[in-house]
């Protein structure tokens, strides 16, 4: 310190140290409070003007909020508000409001990545656009036939306009053909960015030297229609991926710890193996752990496809992603984040994936026959006028430009993303999501189709079976014992006894063993609803619960899994139209086998594990199927990343999501049959659209090669075959 | 012909004018939330002036 380095110097000194000590201590002060929260809230029913005031209204009232904004398009409101806000405290007021509200993750929606590379393409667009304008104006009077010193001049001016345009605009084509030269593949933007490159290079040339053809126009355009297929493209993308993002941020991966008797609530990277973790009934396992105190019942259907709950008590151990339901469970943290089994499961997707890379889209396809056979015939045509004229090689670089440009790769660079945006508008209406480009076009392909059971046919929320064959008396015990419990068996009762309108008994001392059931006592006499074991009942093979009555009697209620809406309707829809269906679980043979009948299914597998059902998938991929895979568990991610296609419902966990192709969001399954019908559709268009520029390119090619090409005809047919092409696109219904 | 030395100079300005409106507004974020903004036109709360 200054002091100790100069003593002798002139130093005001204070006999106060704490005045030396006080600013020092206000600017520590100062950088320990946390900056301004900004936090992100989902508000997914905003859908007019009177919402927009509401919301923000009532938000900007509440105590400690800076400002907020909607945004009404993305159904978010952003809100700045002094640190001390959480999510929860803007959540409730906007629930009185009447407004739904979720918090999300804000970490995870990185949109503003995605945002500035859209802004970037759209402002390409607009100066090629405004070039393109001026240049084509310039261009009309050298086709209707100015000569001499206006032609000259006119080029010039164009020149000075589109070369600018050409080198700021046309960087992506230049970017994404230089990568993959460097990777030794000729992508469709390498033959784009030759045209561009050789079009201002022998226009340039022209320009100076008073030649008749200079190409400006046509490659200014080319830039233009380009962009726009690459725009279209680039926000079917990230409109799903923000949509994508948005149900990941919707999962705020928290966990409460347990420190020295104190709950704290921590993000999941923060845990370290050894902490202790409080997990609440109906919360997720964060983490993989032993669980050291509690006694509890495990809802694993995510991970294993077992509707039946499993006893859970301490030395037993769990894996994250487990439902804990009934009663609170103190578990020591194994594994967490990365080393917990849910991101063990990643490796097996990242094993399969490499498999689904091998997939080449049609649009790489037709890059990949056009590329060479435009270069052969330019390359061509040059040598051939090198040769017929005896050596005159401006007009042979003339004529294997015009040749390269007229070829019209805008039409092929537009055929696929036109559709794309086309199909996916009309999905996402249907509540699918699209998630990878070559989705489509890998549907269309599809011959079988691969379910899983519970989550995606089945709700997995149990229903009562045989309640009705139950004495109105079990039933009103039933209906008074229920009231106490969150388990989904006892929900499942209780909302059935209301629905059929049985007045629940009055039962006193009610409480809930975590782990076995609930018990009370109906005029002095025990009364126990739960496991077999506990009220001394015979378990049987179906999902049950047990009721035991004062006098010693057990009543057994059976339930099965609740059919998810549409779940019938699409299975025979698809039978009908010849798929094969399959159905494979991990859940008990009689379960699977009951949910089949029902469906009318007749090709099941039962007790199948993840490895099982990737091998499946293997198995039918190389008997020549293309499979589609429908499931949500993390027990279906290998499956799901290995099928030739994949959907997951957007209650599916994380892993799930992320490993599929289409997320169907809303919980009606017949939107997938439609989607189908779609992809066929969409396919069929796209190939159109390659057939619709081949024949242009026929036309305009022979025309080029016999050195009759203008830029006024590179213009037309490449105009004529943009629109053409757009308007195929949106004939895909 | 002299006239197009004017011309071609003045409509080359005017676009550029559009050209710089384009990114002006583009810069300014005025295509966030179309839907909101063609909502927000219809609400009273901020005629006087927009809001910050």
């Amino acid at each position: 310190m200054s002091l100790a380095a100069d003593p002798e110097g002139p130093i005001p000194l204070s006999a106060c140290p704490a005045c030396i000590a006080a600013p020092a201590a206000e600017d520590l002060a100062r950088r320990a409070q946390p900056k301004a929260a900004r936090l992100t809230l989902s508000i997914p029913e905003a859908h007019c003007a009177a919402c927009i005031s509401t919301v923000e209204k009532g938000l900007e009232k509440l105590e400690g909020v800076k400002s907020a904004r909607v945004n009404l398009t993305l159904k978010r409101v952003f809100v700045e508000a002094d640190p001390g806000i959480a999510a929860a405290d803007l959540i409730a007021p906007l629930k009185t409001l009447g407004y739904e509200a979720h918090e999300l993750d804000p970490g995870l929606l990185s949109s503003t990545e995605n945002d500035r590379k859209g802004r970037e393409l759209i402002m390409r667009i607009g100066i090629s656009g405004f070039a393109m304008m001026n240049v084509n104006l310039l261009s009309v009077a050298v086709w209707v036939g100015a000569t001499d010193a206006t032609r000259d001049m006119f080029h010039t001016i164009a020149g000075l306009i589109a070369i600018p345009t050409v080198i700021f605009c046309a960087q992506p084509f230049f970017k994404s053909a230089w990568d993959g030269l460097k990777a030794g593949r000729v992508v469709m933007d390498f033959p784009i960015a030759l045209a561009m490159v050789l079009g201002c290079a022998i226009s340039i040339f022209e320009t100076l030297n008073s030649g008749p053809h200079a190409y400006f126009d046509g490659i200014v355009m080319l830039t233009f229609f380009l962009l726009i297929g690459r725009w279209l493209d680039h926000r079917t993308r990230a409109m799903a991926r923000s949509a994508a993002q948005e149900l990941a941020a919707l999962e705020v991966p928290r966990a409460i710890r347990l420190r020295e008797g104190v709950e704290e609530t921590v993000g999941i990277a923060d845990l370290a193996k050894g902490d202790l973790v409080l997990v609440r009934p109906g919360g997720r396992m964060p983490v993989d752990g032993e669980i050291v105190a509690g006694t509890s019942e495990l809802d694993r259907s995510l991970l294993t496809g077992e509707v039946l709950p499993v006893f859970a008590a301490p030395g037993q151990v769990v894996s994250a992603g487990e439902v804990n339901l009934t009663g609170p469970l103190t578990v020591r943290v194994e594994a967490a984040g990365r080393d917990s089994s849910l991101s063990r499961m990643a490796e097996l997707v990242a094993v399969a994936e490499t498999a689904k890379t091998r997939y080449t889209g049609l649009a790489d396809a037709a890059a990949r026959l056009y590329a060479p056979v435009v270069h052969t015939l330019a390359f061509g045509a040059f040598m051939a006028w090198l040769w017929i004229s005896g050596g005159d090689l401006r007009l042979a670089v003339n004529i294997a430009a015009g040749t390269l440009i007229i070829t019209c790769p805008c039409a092929l660079g537009l055929a696929v993303p036109a559709v794309l945006t086309a199909a996916s508008g009309r999905l996402f209406k249907l509540g699918l999501l699209i998630k990878s480009g070559t989705a489509l076009e890998r549907m269309a392909a599809v011959d079988t189709v691969l379910f899983d059971k519970t989550g995606t046919l089945t709700m997995g929320r149990p229903e009562p079976v045989n309640f009705t064959d139950h004495s109105a008396e079990v039933l009103s015990v039933v209906a008074g014992l229920t009231g106490a419990s969150s388990h989904p068996l006892a929900l499942s009762l209780r909302a059935r006894s209301e629905a059929d309108g049985i007045a629940p008994l009055q039962i006193s001392d009610l409480r809930e063993v975590p782990g076995f059931g609930i018990e009370g006592l109906l005029d002095g006499l025990r009364v126990r609803l739960g496991r077999a074991a506990w009220v001394g009942a015979e378990e049987r093979a179906e999902t049950a619960t047990y009721l035991m009555l004062p006098d010693g009697s057990t009543h057994a209620f059976t339930f099965t899994d609740a059919l998810r809406p549409g779940a019938e309707e699409l299975i025979s829809t698809l039978q009908s139209r010849g798929l094969t269906v399959k159905l494979i679980s991990g859940d008990t043979p009689a379960a699977v086998a009951s949910l089949a009948g029902r469906l009318g299914i007749s090709d099941w597998a039962a007790e199948a594990r993840p490895e099982d059902k990737a091998a499946e998938v293997e198995r039918l991929r190389d008997a020549g199927r293309h499979v589609l895979m429908v499931g949500d568990g993390l027990n279906d991610t290998a499956a799901l990343a290995a099928a030739h296609a994949s959907i997951s419902p957007s209650t599916a966990l994380d892993a799930a999501r992320v490993a599929s192709d289409i997320v169907l969001l809303s919980k009606d399954l017949t939107p997938v049959a439609e989607a189908l019908r779609l992809s066929k559709v969409a396919t069929r268009r796209m190939q159109e659209n390659f057939v619709i520029s081949g024949a242009y390119n026929v036309i305009a090619v022979p025309v080029a090669l016999l050195g009759y090409a203008s830029p006024l005809w590179a213009a037309v047919a490449m105009s004529l075959s943009s629109i053409t092409v757009a308007l195929n696109a949106l004939r895909t219904r | 012909m002299e006239v197009l030395t004017i011309l071609i100079p003045v409509s080359l300005f005017m676009g550029g004018i559009g050209l710089v409106a384009f990114l002006w507004s583009m810069k300014n974020r005025q295509y966030d939330d179309p839907k909101g903004d063609a909502n927000r036109i219809l609400s009273p709360d901020w005629d006087d002036r927009p809001k910050p």
